[in-house]
């Protein structure tokens, strides 16, 4: 007969991704794995990578914003406010009020499509496949206000530096308005079909929790640190465009887990559509793009700037050299800084519930491989 | 339980009603006024030529170079039917490459080029993406069709306005600002 020690168990190494539907892109974590328990992870990245920074340096600024478009492609527009904003702060060019208004109300209309899209994916993580019909059928009349507004669904190109491109359509705010109500109706659809369904709270609650200073010592920004009970949000903390003239809440979790990290994105969708409505009630008719060269040619300089991106804190780092291209464009993407915190939340759990951590964090590999 | 129904209720609610979504490619959903698909250059019709005159502006502002353009003497111009010395030759742009970003419209003087309506990539040919002086004319016309497109700065663009205002200006000189045809 055996002893007991012939049947020790060693950890086993599983793969998974790079292509694995819930990885939300290409990404690559390597589970070590006790039995069903997940021991250690190391993610993988890189599977994506475009170059984008180094491309910056070759291009001139104008173009420049093409290339962000391209690193979030689900909250394009907030992508090209950053870096429009980093550029118009090393010029000391201050865009027109009414360009600041459309600018916050594109940039609020995106976090809310890009929030409805997570909601989606996020339950056909766990094996819900209703909310993600409900989920496009939103984003999708949000993209056809973008179609009508910028020309584009997705690569926009259309926040300028020193403003936008062309001022709002012709019935731009009852447009809005009408959407914003079908919008708020249907972030109400998903939340009674999803957030308290029982085999949804069973997946999420107690699940990959982290608590708020391992969150905050990770790096973590955006909805998945408020989750922890950190009220921490840049549009309030470091206000820009016309965010201080709104008022708004900032909804804050408590336990830390993934079922509060996702209901942190719904209270943020209901909030990002009253926002919308106070930006159309304050609008006023003006200009839309500020006095300048068309050629953009900030002075010598370096510049950090950051903003509220839906995944968390975005920042860019732009070095000028004095020329009509960019000497160095540095982006803190806070889908990348925001996977630090894997580790920490996925020790412990079963190899089932990795899926959810993963996709509770809502990483947009374009953004984490740039 | 109680989620679970209200969920099957929520559900429940929408199976009677028409569905949201369209059946491409059978039906296709109209774009929107200021849909951006593949550039196009456009005709002036004053004088029957293309309003481009290969600058190059474009080609040379384009973030991903995918456009080529080269010019030659217009001969309208030395027959005066036409205020443009210089004319686009040939054309090229490949649209697998362009990524509709826009900046070659806004980077034209001469309201040369514009984002028409096309967007269906699909071809049977090895290089049918590459389109040349003729499609993007042709696609242009079909966009002044659709959209009513019209000149944003005609006194100074299309041919026709440009020099009844030269004759104006110099009264010697005779003017023929009609649709002369000399190719
Ligand atoms: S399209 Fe406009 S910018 Fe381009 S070559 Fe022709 S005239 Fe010049
Ligand atoms: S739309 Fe952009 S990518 Fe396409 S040809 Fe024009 S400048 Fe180039």
């Amino acid at each position: 007969m055996r002893t007991q020690a012939a049947y020790e168990t060693v950890d086993m190494m599983l793969n998974m991704g790079p292509q694995h539907p819930a990885t939300h892109g290409v990404f690559r974590m390597v589970l070590t794995v006790d039995g069903e328990r997940v021991v250690d992870v190391t993610p993988h990245i890189g599977y994506l990578h475009r170059g984008s920074e180094k491309l910056a340096e070759h291009e001139s600024y104008g173009q420049v914003v093409t290339l962000f478009d391209r690193l979030d492609y689900v909250s394009n527009l907030n992508n090209e406010l950053i870096f429009c904003r980093a550029a118009e702060r090393l010029m000391g060019v201050e865009p027109p009020e009414r360009a600041q208004y459309i600018r916050t109300i594109l940039a609020e209309l995106n976090r809310l499509a890009s929030h409805l899209l997570f909601i989606g994916t996020y339950a056909i993580d766990l094996g819900g496949m209703t909310p993600i019909m409900y989920g496009f059928r939103e984003r999708e009349r949000i993209q056809n206000l973008f179609e009508s507004v910028t020309g584009a669904r997705m690569m926009h190109n259309f926040i300028r530096i020193g403003g936008v491109k062309e001022d709002a359509p012709p019935g731009f705010a009852p447009r809005v308005r009408a959407l914003l109500d079908d919008a708020e109706r249907g972030v109400a659809e998903i939340d009674r079909l999803l957030t308290f369904n029982e085999v949804f709270l069973a997946r999420t609650r107690g699940v990959g929790v982290i608590d708020a200073p391992s969150a905050l010592s990770c790096g973590l920004t955006g909805p998945s640190l408020r989750a922890s009970g950190v009220a921490y949000d840049v549009r309030k903390d470091y206000p820009y465009e016309v965010y201080p003239y709104l008022s708004y809440k900032v909804p804050v979790g408590e336990n830390g887990d993934c079922w509060d990290r996702y209901y942190m994105r719904v209270l943020e969708c209901y909030e990002s559509v009253s926002m919308v409505r106070q930006c159309l009630d304050q609008m006023e008719d003006g200009p839309v793009m500020a006095q300048m060269r068309r050629i953009a040619r900030p002075p010598k300089g370096e510049v950090y700037v950051h903003g509220e991106n839906p995944r968390g804190d975005i920042g860019v780092f732009l070095v000028s050299d004095g020329t009509d291209k960019p000497y160095r464009v540095k982006v803190r993407p806070p889908s990348f800084c925001n996977l630090v915190a894997l580790r920490p939340m996925m020790r412990g759990a079963y190899i089932a519930d990795a899926v959810a951590i993963l996709g509770s964090l809502d990483i947009v590999l374009g953004e984490v491989d740039r | 339980m109680i989620g679970t129904m209200r969920g099957l209720l929520t559900t429940a609610r929408w199976l009677l009603r028409r569905p949201v979504t369209a059946h491409y490619p059978e039906q296709h959903m109209p774009v929107q006024e200021r849909y951006m698909g593949f550039p196009a250059l456009l005709t002036d019709d004053t004088a029957d030529e293309p309003f481009c005159t290969g600058c190059m502006v474009c080609v040379r502002e384009c973030p991903t170079q995918c456009m080529s353009a080269q010019m030659h003497d217009n001969p309208k111009f030395a027959d005066g039917s036409s205020h443009r010395r210089k004319i686009i030759e040939e054309f090229e742009i490949n649209l697998n490459r362009c990524i509709l970003c826009g900046i070659c419209v806004d980077v034209c003087s001469f309201d040369a080029i514009e984002m028409s309506y096309e967007h269906e990539l699909a071809s049977y040919a090895r290089a049918g993406a590459r389109a040349d002086l003729t499609l993007l004319l042709e696609q242009g016309k079909r966009y002044v069709e659709t959209s009513g497109w019209t000149p944003a700065n005609p006194e100074k663009n299309s041919a026709g306005a440009a020099l009844a205002k030269k004759a104006a200006a110099a009264p010697a000189a005779p003017a023929s600002g009609g649709n002369e045809e000399s190719a």
